[in-house]
């Protein structure tokens, strides 16, 4: 007989046929990264069963390489494995999907066969539909049952697991349905798997759905065949398709089974990988270390007549404290919210006033993600940033505190304090979420809990050397560490540092413990690890103050900053108003703008209303508390709205509004208008648009606003058009003032990959010619010559004057951006208003790529101008990079703006994946630091965290504040 | 607070005594660059320090999200200057400024500000570029040296395909490897003599090579040939992509990795291209016509040694790669690698290495176009091509990246 193993990345599953190719066994089940024992067990059952049985074996799955290699037995790559099997049991299939514990996996079988796996930054397929489950504190099978009842579906980022659990958090802490949220992660697993590995083939005709995920879960299935508008199958034996077809290949000498065991167990595993010293060299360091940070605490009291109350509502956690007078702890409460924080928090009120009846509460704060909705639902009385919380907690710890790092379940966040003010603020982006949560997520693959696991890491001898990357990433490293064969001590201490590296390398970017400071505090739940908190000592080389509290820091921030406030009573929900406490949540989507946000209205008894997801006041007041005429965001958007189409005679042409042209429109406009065509420009960015165009977008990593050029031009091609025009640009305008002028590669050759990949444009003509718009005196023939190769004939002396009209109208077109600027400016100064330079790329204006961030910084009450409003007073000034993109100079030159004018602060947006600004952010900051401003930047993506956004921004308006008093 | 890092200068002072760091990318091209700087009187040290400690270095100091070959080659410098090894008040470091579109051209001030970083803001950095970027009048490029460097690039070539059609047919192991060093030690003496660097020396010693590699014995074996294309880096140097041609040589295949000339050819035609899309000077365009001219010369007499000796199978001219790739996408598309690395996917195509791997640091700009983003048309002229892009990046593992290999290794057994 023919044995095949499938060693996936969680579980083990095995295919056995007889000489008929009959299959006689099969059977799966989790290996907890135990491989070898559990192979070993597996065919010794599989021994039982036929006794004296002889067989030969192949290995299939991405955990099983190593363990073929090394044992000396056939390996057969897995989606090679289901082919061969697809081939066999279900002929003249199409499209295989297949997804795996952490693969995903299109096989296109009719014509050219073409295989596709995830690319390394999309993971999270199973497992990731497990921690999505665990997020939501219900079983991954619930989850589908959940999902049927759903009545709507939010947009969950589907580009890799990270993402996606960042856009989940806020809409379980807003009080969305799970219902609806389950069906969501669905719906984003398929939108990740079309998305990432379709690349522009169709995917139709005969459909099989292949492996666990799509075994277990009806509703992926259900909502797979939504999203492809066909109806696959989904066969017997679906989840051993790759054990079928590595045993299918196993063509071996048959010999007895045992033969094949004993293989396995003397295969020889290089116990070699890279490694760092131990945490701990001996018991005696570690009790040392143990009693130094027994010394942090804070005084603890058993009878208090009137307390303060400060709750600090995390992405995964609930944390509250109770203190006295004298900030003595009377009682404290550490929980996860399981997805709702409110529920939580009534038991612990409950619980509180139940136990101690006398006790009075003389005020309240609360902070963190989950704030608004807390101090709605329990009328708590002040909510207050979650950086300005931890600061108040870390001074009482350590007065001279100049640097906090707090490493909580989902965020990394550490700011700098000089004089007394926050002054830099560093949050982890949404790609490098790997922090609390993500040991947690591990600690359980592998059977432990989280204490368990942290525990066995302290002492163990070789920690593997992880390196610095986000879940996905760690996945495959760790993955790779099992097969060097390093034990599970020695990955738990492995991971504890990577946590720390990520945290000093990615986030704070530093590069030695004294960018850093003297006196640092550290915090958060995952300092509470002993595990996390000596590697950070380590490998900054110094020793750091982890208060007793570190869990509840913010919380304790929070109660101190209440005590502060000093109020005679507070209006905290009471005892007997807890009673019949009751919350309900309904999704709705605003009408209000085009921003369409997805709204979750929180109804309490008492008759309070809380919206969430909003970005404005709209919803909530009915009126605008923004002022537009204050934000140049819109008014550049206006700008080019202006841009109408007027009837030509000489045909239609259509315009893709995405990157560069949200600069170039005023030019091509006029050029094409002038000439006697009609411009049609395509419609406003939505997401469904970006949808409509996903098919065809070829590398999965590229930044968003170059995705969104796909869903443009699907979108002209609906229109009735003679041409499409998309110029490739190599080269922008010479502003003078950078060594060069080029646009970055993605914004200069975009063109070419919408040439190649749009199977539409084979009937509409795409004109994308290379044009240096830059050489003003060379471009009449090079345009003349484009003209009449497309349109037939031109005189010279036309194009040559609708040149020149293009031009006068661009450099109007600055010069009403920059009038604009001044007025604003102006304005601000004579209001005493502060001002944002909100900057980026032309085209970060479009509202589906900002996701309306421009409102939220309106909302406190800022004015907005853009980089090139003001990068034009600016004098051109040396920088420690070469400057050689027109767009990114501006950014250079108005950083140097706001250092030299007070009230002037900026916000730099930088687009996911953009590899242009990993130069400019650092340059950036080095140019404000230098002018004594704070840094601050939002990475934005197909989807951003407005929560996290939120965060950013009231840090660095509570900070400039500070400093202004 | 002072924010400029100043930029200090290789003056000819320092050329005296100074020892200059070269980073490792191309083992034998650079072995021959080496010497010919030694030859012009500098002090070099062509870098071999890898692992761990060199990606480490390059995090700590380098934006992580910058390309990572950026983060390799700084790492490498950074790593050595922390070892010790050498006096850091008396050592420069060089690396290539190309000067285009592409982020690659920052590398030279990120190694600055890496530097000042690192705590070495003493030590100069060289340019090695072409484009009349940074000078330093310690260190020039004489016509005379460029000349001679355009040799080291021919002779790398060279060994480096003729090494690859040999060993993976090889009847003694290593006698490919053997051949090669031999030459390249032979070579770098003669250079040290002035030697082979003229058109007839050059001619001569090619077709000595190709005689002396096809006299090593060789057996008929079924092969899967695999084609290597990407960016510049992550294609030639083993440290950034974790071995790749030894891995595919252990898989059973005959390895096709395209040589630097063909780069070089492309990166000087860019310059005419430009000028012939967007207009130029008309001087510029006749010298840079010339040194095209020059180029394409002694790309045929390394195609002739080889077609001559009728052993091995020479690489197709460079102007016929150019014809290849017209109607995939335009030659304006220059930067990074450019419409050349799609080029030499259908190059590869073309000449019986239909399974392809395309390396690319992850989040590589130039790649999502010329790279992911022409595929599908690559496929749509050829569709037996079987073409496998795989990220390079310090957080992604070999497991990974082999696991992916090797599903197109098995797409080509089946095809064959």
């Amino acid at each position: 007989m023919k044995i095949g193993l499938d060693i996936g990345s969680t579980t083990l599953k095995c295919a056995v046929f007889d000489e008929n190719e009959k299959l006689i066994h099969s059977e799966y089940e989790r290996h907890f990264s135990m491989i070898r024992e559990k192979a070993v067990d597996m065919l010794e059952r599989i021994n039982n069963k036929f006794p004296g049985a002889k067989a030969s074996l192949s290995i299939s799955g991405s955990a099983g390489m190593g363990l073929a290699e090394s044992a000396g037995i056939n390996f057969v790559q897995e989606v090679y494995a289901t082919k061969i099997a697809v081939d066999r049991f279900i002929p003249n299939t199409d499209v295989v999907i297949e997804l795996g514990g952490e693969d995903a996996k299109i096989i296109f079988l009719d014509g050219a066969l073409e295989v596709r796996m995830n690319g390394s930054c999309a993971g999270g397929t199973g497992a990731f539909i497990d921690q999505m489950a665990s997020l939501l504190s219900v079983e991954a099978t619930e989850m589908n049952e959940l999902a049927k009842k759903a009545e709507k579906i939010y947009t969950v980022a589907s580009r890799c697991g990270v993402f996606a659990k960042s856009d989940i958090q806020p809409l379980l802490n807003q009080g969305a349905k799970k219902t609806d949220i389950s069906a969501s992660i669905f719906a984003a697993v398929v939108n990740q798997t079309i998305a990432g590995l379709a690349q522009g083939r169709q995917i139709k005709g005969k459909i099989v759905y292949l492996g666990g995920p799509l075994t277990f879960f009806s509703q992926l299935r259900e909502s797979f065949d939504k999203a492809l508008d066909e109806k696959g199958i989904h066969p017997e034996n679906s989840l051993y398709y790759v054990a079928m077809g590595a045993s299918l290949m196993s063509d071996g000498e048959e010999v007895e089974i045992t033969a094949l065991t004993d293989k396995i167990k003397n295969a020889k595993i290089d116990a070699q990988y890279k490694s760092s010293d131990p945490l701990f060299e001996s018991e005696a360091e570690f009790d040392e270390f143990r009693k130094r940070h027994e010394l942090s605490t804070i005084e603890e009291t058993a009878d208090a007549k009137e307390v303060y109350l400060g709750i600090d509502a995390g992405s995964t956690t609930i944390k509250a404290i109770v203190i006295d007078e004298n900030g003595a702890m009377l009682t404290s409460q550490y929980m996860s919210n399981h997805g709702n924080p409110v529920v939580h928090i009534k038991e612990f009120l409950e619980d509180f006033y139940k136990k101690y009846p006398d006790v009075k509460i003389r005020s309240s704060a609360v902070t963190g993600y989950g704030e608004e909705i807390i101090k709605n639902a329990f009328n708590v009385d002040f909510g207050i940033v979650e950086t300005m919380a931890h600061f108040i907690a870390a001074k009482k710890f350590c007065p001279e505190v100049d640097f906090i790092i707090d490493i909580g379940g989902q965020d990394i966040k550490c700011f700098k304090i000089r004089n007394g003010v926050v002054d830099n603020i560093f949050l982890n982006e949404a790609c490098s979420s790997g922090c609390g949560s993500f040991l947690q997520t591990f600690a359980g693959a592998l059977g432990y809990s989280i204490e368990e696991f942290a525990k066995i890491g302290l002492f163990a001898d070789k920690p593997v050397d992880l390196g610095s990357r986000c879940t996905v990433f760690m996945n495959s490293s760790v993955k790779q560490a099992q097969k060097d064969g390093a034990t599970i001590e020695n990955i738990s201490a492995g991971l504890s540092s990577s946590v720390v590296k990520n945290a000093l390398y990615k986030v704070i970017r530093a590069s030695s413990a004294d960018d850093l400071g003297k006196n640092i505090v550290v915090q958060g739940g995952t300092f509470h690890n002993d595990a996390v908190l000596r590697a950070f000592e380590k490998e900054i080389g110094r020793n750091v103050i982890r208060p007793a509290i570190s869990g509840l820091m913010g919380a304790y921030g929070a109660a101190l900053y209440a005590k502060s406030r000093n109020t005679k009573a507070s209006t905290i929900i009471t005892p007997d108003e807890l009673k019949v406490f009751e919350h309900k949540a309904t999704a709705i989507t605003c009408k209000g703008c085009s921003n369409n946000c997805k709204l979750t209205v929180n109804t309490f008894n008492s008759g309070k209303k809380y919206i969430s997801g909003n970005r404005c006041e709209k919803p909530i007041t009915n009126t605008k508390s923004t002022d537009d005429s204050l934000n140049m965001f819109n008014f550049k958007r206006n700008l080019l709205d202006a841009y109408k189409p007027e009837k030509g005679t000489r045909g239609r042409i259509g315009i893709p509004m995405g990157l560069n042209m949200y600069e170039m429109l005023p030019f091509w406009h006029t050029f094409f208008t002038k000439l006697g065509f009609e411009v049609v420009t395509s419609p406003k960015s939505t997401h469904k648009l970006y949808r409509s165009g996903q098919h065809t977008i070829p590398s999965d990593t590229v930044c968003y606003p170059a995705k969104l050029v796909h869903g443009h031009i699907e979108a002209l091609l609906n229109e009735d058009l003679d041409a499409i025009f998309y110029p490739c640009l190599g080269y922008n305008f010479d502003e003078g003032k950078s060594n060069n002028h080029y646009n970055c590669p993605v914004v200069a050759f975009y063109p070419e990959v919408i040439q190649a990949n749009t199977p539409g444009l084979k009937n509409t003509k795409f004109i994308y010619n290379y044009i240096g718009i830059h050489r003003r005196k060379n471009l009449t023939p090079r345009a003349h010559k484009m003209m009449c190769d497309n349109f037939g004939k031109f005189t010279k002396s036309e194009v040559k004057k609708a040149l020149d009209a293009a031009y006068d109208e661009y450099y109007k077109h600055l010069d009403r951006i920059e009038k604009e600027g001044d007025r604003l400016l102006a304005y601000a100064e004579k209001e005493n208003k502060p001002v944002i330079i909100l900057c980026g790329r032309p085209y970060h204006i479009d509202p589906e790529i900002c996701h309306g961030i421009d409102t939220l910084v309106s909302s406190f009450g800022a004015v907005i101008v853009t980089e090139d409003a003001v990068s034009r007073k600016v004098e051109e000034f040396e920088v420690n990079v070469l400057n050689q993109w027109t767009y990114h100079s501006r950014l250079y030159l108005a950083a140097k703006y706001a250092g030299e004018h007070k009230n002037v602060n900026l916000i730099q947006l930088v687009s996911f994946g953009c590899g242009v600004d990993a130069v400019t952010t650092d340059e950036v900051r080095a140019i404000l630091e230098a002018g004594n401003k704070i840094y601050t930047q939002i990475k934005i993506d197909e989807i951003t965290n407005l929560g996290a956004v939120k965060i950013r921004l009231r840090s660095l308006f509570a900070a400039l504040e500070q400093e202004a008093e | 607070m002072d924010y400029q890092i100043n930029r200090i200068e290789y003056t000819k002072e320092m050329a005296k005594d100074y020892t200059i760091l070269v980073p490792d990318m191309l083992d034998v091209h650079f072995m021959f660059i080496q010497k010919i700087m030694e030859q012009e009187g500098h002090r070099t040290v062509l870098l071999k320090n890898k692992g761990r400690s060199v990606i480490d270095a390059g995090l700590k100091y380098v934006h992580n999200d910058t390309c990572y070959p950026a983060l390799i080659v700084i790492g490498q410098f950074i790593d050595a200057l922390q070892s010790g090894e050498y006096d850091v008040n008396k050592v420069a470091v060089i690396i290539t400024q190309t000067g285009g579109g592409c982020r690659a051209s920052n590398y030279l001030h990120l190694l600055r500000k890496a530097l000042a970083k690192a705590g070495f803001p003493q030590i100069p950095v060289i340019s090695l570029n072409v484009a009349g970027l940074e000078k330093n009048s310690g260190f020039q490029l004489t016509l005379p040296v460029l000349i001679k460097a355009m040799a080291a690039v021919v002779y790398g070539d060279m060994l480096m395909l003729l090494r690859n059609q040999v060993r993976p047919y090889e009847i003694n192991e290593g006698d490919a490897e053997r051949k090669r060093k031999y030459w390249t030690e032979k070579l770098c003496e003669d250079f040290t003599h002035s030697k082979g660097l003229t058109r007839n020396e050059m001619r001569e010693n090619l077709r000595q090579i190709v005689k002396s590699f096809a006299e090593i014995p060789m057996e008929k074996r079924e092969k899967i040939k695999v084609g290597i294309v990407g960016e510049i880096f992550v294609k030639y140097s083993a440290l950034a992509n974790n071995d790749l041609e030894d891995f595919l040589h252990e898989q059973g295949c005959e390895v096709n990795v395209p040589g630097l000339l063909g780069f070089l050819t492309f990166y000087i035609g860019n310059k005419l291209e430009e000028i012939k899309i967007y207009g130029g000077n008309k001087v510029k365009e006749f010298v840079l016509e010339q040194v095209r001219v020059y180029l394409t010369g002694i790309e045929k007499i390394m195609i002739d040694a080889i077609n001559e000796d009728g052993t091995f199978k020479a690489p197709m001219p460079f102007r016929k790669v150019r014809e290849l790739v017209a109607p995939v996408i335009s030659y304006g598309c220059d930067m990074g690698e450019g419409w050349l690395l799609t080029a030499e996917m259908i190059e590869l195509a073309e000449h019986g290495y239909k399974n392809i791997v395309c390396a690319q640091p992850f989040g590589c700009l130039p790649n999502h176009i010329v790279g992911k983003g022409m595929i599908r048309k690559i496929r749509e002229l050829h569709p037996d091509a079987n073409i496998v892009p795989i990220d390079y990046d310090p957080g992604a593992t070999k497991v990974n990246q082999e696991n992916r290999i090797k599903l197109m290794l098995a797409v080509a057994k089946e095809n064959m």
